[in-house]
């Protein structure tokens, strides 16, 4: 069998063994509904409390600040919605930036439509937020600022902590997207000054389909999903147990090994740039050169399309992603790489590796074996390749 | 995603390259669309003795190209002009709904390049 390399853990992850052990009893003999006042459901709600403990402890949150929810994107939906609904006596004015997931874009685009006023903030070359601009940006009528943590796409670091001063300087409501930060790089809701902030339990090597939201105390938010009063009247539906059981062990995990997580991602990070700089020719790295995740690689092939990449690279078992618009279902490539200014060519030739726990020295040797003959034939099969070759600027 | 027949002709193109002093040139697409098809045809006799591709552009975009050049070789002109994007995609045995553009690519470029060879051709007899 070929060898199988996957570094696509922006996507998702591999669950955890120890997640997996602690989540299991949850689907079978415990299997409570924690609203039950019986032993049943007192174990379930247990179960909750001590989930709900963990994650908090890794957000340096209060644990009656945190909401479970069904995924990353419903904790952005609800920041966004629950927010801009309830606070519409205040103003009517959102601030977001262009590379945000589409989570918070299109439920930004989606509150247009209802009155609302979004100013999508542009970044610079690197994907980077400016603050001057958002101070700039700052209307009477401002009620909320979402600015995602990290980008999942090309990995840059926003300067979360000076958004988080300047949103609290002027008493307006900042929410975080920290789907992809969350374990790879360090939060502390307080010292950032963080109001909302979303996670995703499976970037982090728990299950899929269960996320949360960190609300402060204090936050004035609406509702999302109404019913049956679960999660202290906030977000209703009968808990999902062994999954919320999975998210806070998976939190845990994060948070406790984050230092060695950060160094070791770094040091795989650094050889595999290093090693594409060396050997392809034409490459352009995405992204911010130092404040960026320790697990994103983002590169841009001059004279190529990311599909046939992803899927020579899949031929040889190297699982990774693109930005490319053949792969994302749409006619434009990624939203990300045309706000850093790149073109359009450029961008559908971009290729994203997100590297995770499971990946070794000898993964990135792999790939730094297997990557340049592809791009050399892709390149042999590009008529924008020898224009360039030849002395002409391609188009 | 994409059947045998489409991954075949993405991993092992046909009639990869240019060709000097072609008869006809044609190319078509666009980078801000991610698809640029460029062929080179030789014809002699009215019939096309050779002909190269090269794409910009994912695995379907380059087994269209791949298998049009395959379909129109040794043809006249005049049956290379009755290709259709559908003969194209039925020869790769189906493309996935999004990428029925690369075989109308194809299509288009075929025509382009035996434009441009009736071109060259009246410039020539002009001339």
């Amino acid at each position: 069998m070929t060898k199988r390399v996957y570094v696509d853990n922006s996507a998702t992850t591999p669950m955890h063994p120890q997640v997996l052990e602690e989540m299991l009893p949850y689907f079978t003999e415990r299997f409570g509904n924690p609203s039950s006042i019986h032993s049943f459901g007192r174990e379930a709600k247990q179960a909750m409390d001590r989930a709900r403990d963990r994650v908090a402890k890794s957000l340096g949150a209060g644990s009656d600040e945190i909401y479970f929810t069904g995924s990353g994107t419903e904790a952005d939906n609800w920041a966004l919605k629950g927010t801009a609904y309830a606070n519409r006596d205040g103003g009517n004015h959102i601030i977001t930036s262009k590379v945000e997931h589409h989570a918070v874009l299109h439920t930004c685009q989606y509150l247009e439509r209802y009155g609302f006023d979004v100013t999508y903030l542009d970044v610079d070359e690197y994907g980077m937020v400016n603050p001057e601009d958002l101070k700039k940006a700052i209307k009477d009528s401002t009620i909320l600022i979402s600015i995602m943590f990290a980008n999942n796409e090309i990995g840059t670091i926003q300067q979360v902590e000076e958004i988080g001063k300047i949103a609290k300087g002027k008493g307006i409501y900042f929410h975080t997207d920290a789907v992809q930060a969350m374990g790879n790089t360090a939060i502390d809701v307080e010292r950032q000054n963080i109001d909302l902030l979303s996670i995703s339990a499976h970037k982090i090597r728990g299950p899929k389909g269960v996320g949360a939201l960190y609300i402060k105390k204090g936050v004035k938010i609406d509702n999302l999903i109404h019913g049956g009063a679960q999660e202290r009247k906030k977000r209703s539906g009968t808990e999902n147990i062994a999954s919320v059981v999975g998210l806070g062990r998976a939190a845990q995990l994060a948070s406790d090994n984050i230092e060695g997580h950060v160094r070791k991602m770094t040091l795989l990070r650094d050889r595999l740039i290093d090693g594409i700089r060396e050997r392809i020719e034409h490459v352009r790295l995405n992204g911010h050169p130092t404040q960026r995740l320790p697990n994103n690689i983002n590169f841009s092939f001059d004279f190529i399309e990311g599909e046939a990449l992803l899927l020579s690279l899949d031929m040889v078992g190297i699982a990774a992603s693109s930005g490319s618009a053949c792969t994302s279902g749409s006619l434009d490539p990624s939203h990300v790489l045309l706000a850093t200014g790149l073109c359009h060519e450029t961008a559908h030739g971009s290729l994203r590796i997100s590297l995770g726990d499971i990946n070794t020295e000898e993964d990135i040797d792999y790939i730094l074996e297997q990557l340049p003959p592809i791009v050399e034939r892709l390149r042999k099969l590009s008529p924008l390749f020898k224009q360039c070759e030849g002395g002409k600027v391609h188009v | 995603m994409y059947n045998e027949t489409v991954m075949e002709h993405f991993t092992n193109p046909r009639n990869v390259g240019e060709i000097e002093g072609a008869d006809g040139i044609g190319e078509v697409g666009s980078p801000q669309c991610g698809d640029i098809m460029k062929i080179y045809l030789k014809i002699e006799d009215n019939i096309i003795k050779d002909i190269r591709f090269k794409t910009f552009g994912c695995a379907s975009a380059i087994a269209s190209s791949s298998v049009m050049t395959e379909m129109v070789k040794g043809k006249t002109v005049e049956e290379a002009l009755k290709l259709t994007n559908k003969d194209v995609v039925e020869k790769l045995g189906g493309l996935p709904a999004p990428k029925i553009h690369c075989s109308v690519l194809a299509e288009d470029a075929i025509r382009k390049a035996v434009e441009d060879y009736r071109q060259k051709q009246k410039v020539k007899n002009r001339g």
